[in-house]
């Protein structure tokens, strides 16, 4: 690793005014691997774990949930109150990484962290770095993206973003010493508008808090992810998932996709189907078909699609069931 | 350079390190406790595994300066030779240890789990060594050794 200072945060404000040759750092667990691999040279390194206002996670009955930006992926999954309202969180973070990596990885440094397409994190000059070739279109494209891509094909990496879009979550920024809030929706881009980032955070904006708010009565929500080994492994494709049915048609209710494309994807088209549609098996087979139907796939990675309706039509007929 | 304190296996530290040394290396290099491992350095092997304030952690993964102030327990804080913890015994008694690389990580991701949840089943067993890479035993071993130690014996596998 190339030499740097290291300094803890003493507020948000400083740490937000910090120049362009330093980084921010919540647990490290991405951040590190970034820097000994040489994609980042900071100068400075500012740790945020310091602001301690930033670990709460609190639930307020009628509001819902608040989760400070630095609590650990394990201090999440460990809440009661998250255990007992937001299960489907639980859920999420428990196929995160590793057990190590959970304890240690921040809830806002899993939506903020980097892609991991191969030739991104190895020694390639490719579009996000800065230069004017994305190797994964002629290459090695079996984990990238089947939408949404174009000039550069990741999918992003985080499991919790998929599931904070199902729950309609949003995020609170500090930005230019104010905060703000922003739908997580409009938090990723794809990268038609930037292939060299994957969120609207511009440089020293800083994500403080994650706001979930309370799962609609009658609803039921779910994650589901796919992966290579049993253990740990990132999302070949992921699926987060509310529904709220009444017996025999579906009232409403919001499909989100992970592993698909450079951001969580909401198919438009998929979710507009959704209210009023018959709960039938046959119903909810079709209904899980007509998903991706704007998917363009890579050389490598048609499978996706099919992967991605199979774990839907699962995810219909269970989350249908009294 | 960074004035770190740790306390280490019970024992208290003040270091002045690079603010790039790593949490491994600091263990290995800098103090001599080679128990703890160096597998993959990114995270995905589990070999490195350390205590910090009772938590698993990889320590590949975490700067030295990151750990200030925090109690921190490695493989030679948990027994010896003479004096083997209760885990380490039932590694031994079930096998469980064959190369030992994977050893001191495996160790102390179980006693991580044991300090949590004092009677885990096999699932929540298996969850808890999920990042910690065993090429040897398959497994099966680890898990009969840790049903052994919190009494339940082979009946539940
Ligand atoms: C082996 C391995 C396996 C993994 N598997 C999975 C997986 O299956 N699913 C999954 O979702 N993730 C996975 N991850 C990613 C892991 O979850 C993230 O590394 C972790 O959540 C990042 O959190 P952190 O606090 O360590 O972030 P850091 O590494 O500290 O930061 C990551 C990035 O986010 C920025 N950042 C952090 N916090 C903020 C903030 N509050 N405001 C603005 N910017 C911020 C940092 O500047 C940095 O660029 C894996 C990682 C590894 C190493
Ligand atoms: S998919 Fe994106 S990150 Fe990967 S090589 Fe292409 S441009 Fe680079
Ligand atoms: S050496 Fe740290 S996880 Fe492999
Ligand atoms: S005993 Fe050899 S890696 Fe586990």
């Amino acid at each position: 690793m190339k030499n740097f200072k290291y300094i803890p945060a003493e507020s948000l404000e400083k740490a937000s005014q910090k120049k362009d040759d330093s980084v921010l750092m919540a647990g490290g667990t991405d951040l590190l691997g970034m820097i000994k691999d040489d994609l980042l040279t900071p100068e400075t390194v500012i740790n945020l774990k310091s602001l301690k206002e930033l670990k709460n996670i609190r639930y307020n009955a009628g509001k819902g949930l608040e989760i400070g930006a630095l609590a650990t992926i394990t201090e999440l999954a460990e809440n009661s109150d998250v255990q007992k309202r937001f299960p489907v969180l639980v859920q999420t973070c428990k196929e995160i990484a590793s057990p190590q990596l959970r304890n240690v990885g921040t809830v806002g440094g899993n939506l903020c962290q980097r892609p991991r397409c191969w030739y991104y994190r190895g020694e390639f000059n490719c579009l996000r770095k800065g230069g004017d070739t994305c190797f994964a279109v002629d290459g090695e494209n079996k984990f990238h993206c089947v939408v949404g891509g174009g000039p550069c094909y990741i999918v992003h990496p985080s499991d919790l973003a998929v599931s904070l879009l199902a729950l309609d979550a949003s995020l609170e920024i500090f930005s230019n010493g104010k905060l703000k809030t922003v739908p997580i929706d409009d938090f990723f881009i794809l990268p038609e508008q930037n292939e060299t980032k994957e969120n609207i955070l511009e440089p020293g904006e800083i994500v403080t808090k994650i706001i979930v708010p309370e799962i609609p009565a009658g609803s039921k929500c779910a994650f589901i992810k796919f992966k290579e080994r049993a253990s740990w492994d990132f999302a070949v494709v992921s699926l987060g998932i509310l529904l709220n049915t009444n017996g025999s048609t579906i009232k409403n209710g919001r499909i989100v996709f992970g592993g698909v494309a450079p951001r969580p994807w909401i198919d438009t088209a998929l979710n507009t189907k959704l209210t009023g549609a018959a709960t039938d098996e046959k119903n909810l087979k079709s209904l899980a078909d007509s998903a991706l139907l704007e998917a363009e796939p890579m050389s490598k990675n048609d499978y996706k699609i099919i992967l991605v309706r199979n774990l839907l039509k699962q995810a219909l007929i269970d989350l249908s069931k009294n | 350079m960074e004035k770190i304190h740790l306390q280490i296996n019970g024992r208290n530290y003040h270091l002045e390190v690079p603010a790039t040394e790593l949490l491994v290396d600091t263990l290995r290099e800098r103090l001599g406790l080679t128990g703890t491992k160096k597998g993959c350095e990114i995270g995905e092997c589990g070999a490195c595994t350390v205590l910090i304030d009772d938590k698993a952690v990889n320590s590949c993964l975490i700067l030295t300066a990151q750990a200030e102030g925090k109690k921190i327990t490695t493989i030679e804080g948990v027994g010896d030779y003479n004096n083997l913890h209760p885990v380490q015994q039932a590694f031994l008694n079930h096998d469980a240890v064959h190369c030992g690389f994977c050893t001191p990580g495996m160790v102390l991701s179980v006693i991580g789990l044991l300090k949590r949840n004092p009677r885990p089943n096999e699932k929540e067993i298996r969850e808890a060594i999920a990042g910690n890479l065993c090429r040897c035993t398959g497994y099966k071993q680890i898990v009969e050794a840790v049903l052994d130690v919190i009494g339940q014996g082979e009946k539940n596998i």
